[in-house]
C-alpha cells in the first residue's frame, strides 16, 4: 500500500528519481543604510532537500512567505541559488553553462495560479502554443499545426479554437491554455503552482481532473504548490511542508494528513473549517515571522503550543525520521506525533 | 418570538444598467436574519452576492441600482432612506468588514484615527476620548501592544493584523449586523483559522448578527447556522449549515458538495475522480431562461428551460428552487 520512501539526504543515484533538489540556499541581500554595516538577509530559502520520482506528485505546501515559490523559480532555473545542487534528469542545472536554459525548458515547464494574467492577450492561443516551439528549433509547419491541435485536444479545446484570443475564453478554458502551453514542449516535470486558485469553485473540479489525467497518459511528473489541502491530498503523493525556507516535514501524502508529526502541519490541517463540526479553527496564534529577524532555535517556536525551552535555543531542530519513515523537523516530534486529534479536542 | 427579524429581504431585484438596458444582476432574493444569528450567502463570483450585501448598507453606486423589493431593519424599510438617514445606520447599527483590509483601510491616516472616528462620528465623543476607546477596540481584537499600535500605518501592519484593525472598525460602535464580505479571502489558512474565530467569539458576545459571504461553502457552513447559495443572481437552496452538506436538495450545491476535494476524503475512500459541474458560469447578461442552472444540469427537463422554479419548502426545513429537487 505504501511507496518507496527517500529516506536520507544521503542516497545512492536512482534512475527512478527525476528531480533532485539538494541543500538549496536562496538568500536574497537587502541593502542597509549607506554606512550601515550590518548586512542584512533574507533567507527565503534555507537548505531544502527534496525529491521528485517518476511519475509521482510531489505537494509543496506553506503560507506565503515561506518560500515554496522560490523553490520553484529555482528548479525553473530563474532563480540562482546562492546554495545547493539542482539535478533535473541526471543534468545538474545549478552549475552549467547559461545555454542550458533551453534544454531546462524543454524538461521543467510551470502553469500558473492566474490564467488571466499569464496569458498574453494580444495573441491568439495559435501563436501563444507555436512560440515555444519555434524557439526550440520546430520550424515545419505542418508539425506546428499538428502538435497545436494535438495538444488542444488533450486539454479538451477544439483545434478549430487555436484562432481565438484569452478573452474569448472562459477562466476554466484560458486554465486549459496554460496547461497547453506547458505541456506544448513534452517536458517530464510540470510546476503547478496554485493551478486552480483563481478559479471559479464550480470548475475547479475540471482542472483537476484533467491535471491527473494528463499526468498518466504523458507519464509526468508534478510539484504541486498549493495552500489547499484538500486538492494537496487530493493529487499528491508525497506531501513537503515548508514554513519559514525549510522542510520540516516530508513524506507520503497518508503519513502527513493522518498521521502530522510537526505542530505547524498540524495546524495546518486542523485550519481547514470542516462544515460539520463547528470545532475551534486555530490551533496557533500569530503570523509567520519577520524572516529578515528569524525567531532562535525553532522557526515555529513561537507559535508553537508545545514550545519548550530546547526549541527557543539554538541550534534549531533537524529533521529526524519518524518510525514511518517521514522526516520532521521538531524536537518533540516523538510525544506530538499523532496528537493531532488530541489538539482538536483540547 | 413575534418581534421583527433583525433583517428582512424580500423579493429584491438589483439592475445593471448596460446603457442599453436594464439586466437583473439580482433578483427575488429573500431571506431573514433574525438578532445575533449567523447567516451566510454563498456562491461563485458574478452570482450577485456581494452586490446584494451592498444594497443592504446603501453601498450600490452606477450601474448598479436597486430595482424593486424591500428591505426592513428592525421592521422599518431603509431601501429608500435618504444619505444622511443611510449614513447614521450603516457603521453604527449595520457594519462591514471586506476583504481586501488593504484597501479598505485609509492608507495615509494611523489606524488609531480610523478607529476613534467611529466614536466621533457616530458616538459624539470628543477625539481625545475616542483615542482611548479606539485603543480598548485594538485590545478586543487582540492586537498586541495596542496602545503602540494605534499610531501605526496600515502598510506597518501584516493582512492578519489589518483584518483585526477592521473587525475593530466594524464592531466600534457595537453594531446589530456585522457584514462579511470574503473576509478572510486574502488570509493565509492559519490565519484565517484566528481572524474567523475572533469575529466569531466577539459577535457571540456582543449579540451582534452575521451576514458573512464567500464563495468557500465549507467556511461558511463551519461558521453559520444557515446558508443559502446563489446561482446567476438567484438564491437556489436556503438551509440550515449541516443539512446543507448532509443532503444537499439543488443540483448546483450537490456539485458542489461533490465537486470539492474533502479533506480526509481520499483516506476513507481511495482517490475517485471528482464529480464535475459541466460547462461554465453564464454572463449576466445572458443568464439562460427558465431555470439558470439548466444548461449545466444533469436533470434539466422542458420545464427547467421555460419556466423559473419557485421556492418549494422542505419539510426539513429550508427551501429550494428545483423542478426536480431531491
Amino acid at each position: 500500500m505504501h511507496e518507496p520512501r527517500d529516506r536520507a539526504v544521503e542516497r545512492k543515484p536512482d534512475d527512478d528519481v527525476i528531480l533532485s533538489v539538494e541543500d538549496l540556499a536562496v538568500h536574497f541581500p537587502l541593502a542597509g543604510g549607506l554606512f550601515s554595516r550590518d548586512r542584512r538577509l533574507l533567507r527565503a530559502v534555507d537548505g531544502v532537500d527534496l525529491t521528485l520520482k517518476r511519475g509521482e506528485c510531489l505537494g509543496l505546501v506553506g503560507e506565503s512567505g515561506s518560500g515554496k515559490s522560490t523553490v520553484a523559480l529555482s528548479i525553473l532555473g530563474l532563480q540562482a541559488p546562492t546554495r545547493g545542487r539542482i539535478v533535473v534528469d541526471g543534468q545538474a542545472v545549478t552549475d552549467g553553462p547559461s545555454s542550458d536554459r533551453k534544454a531546462l525548458a524543454r524538461t521543467v515547464q510551470i502553469v500558473f495560479q492566474d490564467p488571466y494574467a499569464s496569458l498574453n492577450p494580444r495573441q491568439t492561443v495559435r501563436r501563444t502554443l507555436e512560440d515555444p516551439l519555434r524557439v526550440h528549433g520546430v520550424t515545419a509547419a505542418s508539425e506546428i499545426e499538428d502538435r497545436v491541435a494535438t495538444m488542444l485536444r488533450h486539454v479538451g479545446l477544439r483545434p478549430e479554437q487555436a484562432g481565438r484570443y484569452p478573452h474569448e475564453f472562459s477562466g476554466g478554458q484560458r486554465q486549459r491554455i496554460g496547461i497547453a502551453r506547458a505541456l506544448i514542449l513534452n517536458p517530464k516535470i510540470v510546476i503547478c503552482d496554485e493551478p486552480v486558485s483563481a478559479l471559479d469553485v464550480s470548475i475547479r473540479a475540471q482542472i483537476i481532473n484533467l491535471l491527473l489525467e494528463l499526468k498518466d497518459t504523458l507519464g509526468l511528473s508534478y510539484i504541486m504548490i498549493s495552500h489547499d489541502l484538500g486538492v494537496v491530498e487530493h493529487m499528491s503523493d508525497r506531501v513537503a511542508v515548508m514554513y519559514l525556507g525549510r522542510i520540516v516535514e516530508n513524506g507520503h501524502w497518508r503519513e502527513i494528513f493522518e498521521r502530522p508529526a510537526h505542530p505547524y502541519t498540524q495546524a495546518l490541517i486542523a485550519a481547514i473549517p470542516d462544515p460539520l463540526r463547528h470545532a475551534p479553527l486555530a490551533t496557533t496564534g500569530g503570523d509567520l515571522p519577520n524572516p529578515l529577524n528569524p525567531p532562535n532555535g525553532c522557526a515555529f517556536s513561537p507559535r508553537c503550543r508545545y514550545a519548550e525551552d530546547v526549541c527557543r535555543h539554538e541550534p534549531g531542530p533537524v529533521l529526524g525520521t519518524r518510525p514511518d519513515g517521514h522526516t520532521v523537523r521538531c524536537w518533540r516530534a516523538d510525544e506530538i506525533a499523532g496528537s493531532g486529534v488530541l489538539a482538536a479536542t483540547e | 418570538m413575534t418581534a421583527a427579524p433583525l433583517l428582512e429581504v424580500e423579493d429584491l431585484r438589483i439592475d445593471l444598467d448596460d446603457g442599453a438596458r436594464r439586466v437583473a444582476a439580482a433578483e427575488g432574493v429573500s431571506f431573514r436574519i433574525s438578532r445575533g444569528e449567523t447567516f451566510g450567502l454563498v456562491g461563485e463570483s458574478g452570482c450577485g452576492k456581494s452586490i446584494t450585501a451592498l444594497s443592504l448598507i446603501g453601498l450600490l453606486r452606477p450601474p448598479l441600482s436597486i430595482g424593486s423589493g424591500v428591505i426592513r431593519f428592525e421592521g422599518r424599510e431603509i431601501q429608500h432612506l435618504s444619505a444622511a438617514a443611510q449614513r447614521d445606520l450603516r457603521g453604527n447599527r449595520i457594519a462591514m468588514i471586506f476583504q481586501e483590509p488593504m484597501t479598505a483601510l485609509n492608507p495615509v491616516s494611523p489606524v488609531g484615527r480610523q478607529i476613534a472616528e467611529m466614536f466621533v462620528l457616530h458616538k459624539g465623543k470628543s477625539w481625545r476620548e475616542a483615542n482611548q476607546l479606539a485603543v480598548e477596540a485594538l485590545a478586543s481584537v487582540r492586537v498586541p501592544a495596542p496602545e503602540r499600535r494605534v499610531h501605526d500605518y496600515p502598510h506597518q501592519l501584516s493582512g492578519g493584523m489589518r483584518q483585526r484593525v477592521m473587525i475593530a472598525i466594524a464592531l466600534a460602535c457595537g453594531p446589530d449586523l456585522l457584514i462579511a464580505d470574503e473576509p478572510t479571502t486574502a488570509l493565509d489558512v492559519t490565519v484565517q483559522a484566528e481572524i474567523i474565530e475572533l469575529m466569531r467569539n466577539l459577535c457571540a458576545e456582543r449579540g451582534t448578527a452575521i451576514l458573512m459571504i464567500s464563495h468557500d461553502l465549507g467556511l461558511v457552513a463551519n461558521v453559520c447556522r444557515r446558508v443559502a447559495v446563489m446561482y446567476a443572481g438567484r438564491i437556489v437552496e436556503e438551509r440550515g449549515s449541516a443539512d446543507i452538506f448532509r443532503a444537499p436538495a439543488h443540483p448546483y450545491t450537490q456539485g458542489l458538495v461533490d465537486s470539492l476535494p474533502r479533506l480526509g476524503s481520499r483516506a476513507a475512500l481511495g482517490r475517485t475522480r471528482l464529480k464535475e459541474i459541466a460547462g461554465v458560469v453564464p454572463a449576466i447578461t445572458s443568464f439562460p431562461d427558465g431555470c439558470r442552472f439548466n444548461p449545466r444540469c444533469a436533470q434539466a427537463s422542458d420545464i427547467c428551460r421555460t419556466n423559473a422554479p419557485t421556492a418549494d419548502f422542505l419539510e426539513a426545513g429550508g427551501l429550494v428552487r428545483c423542478h426536480h429537487h431531491a
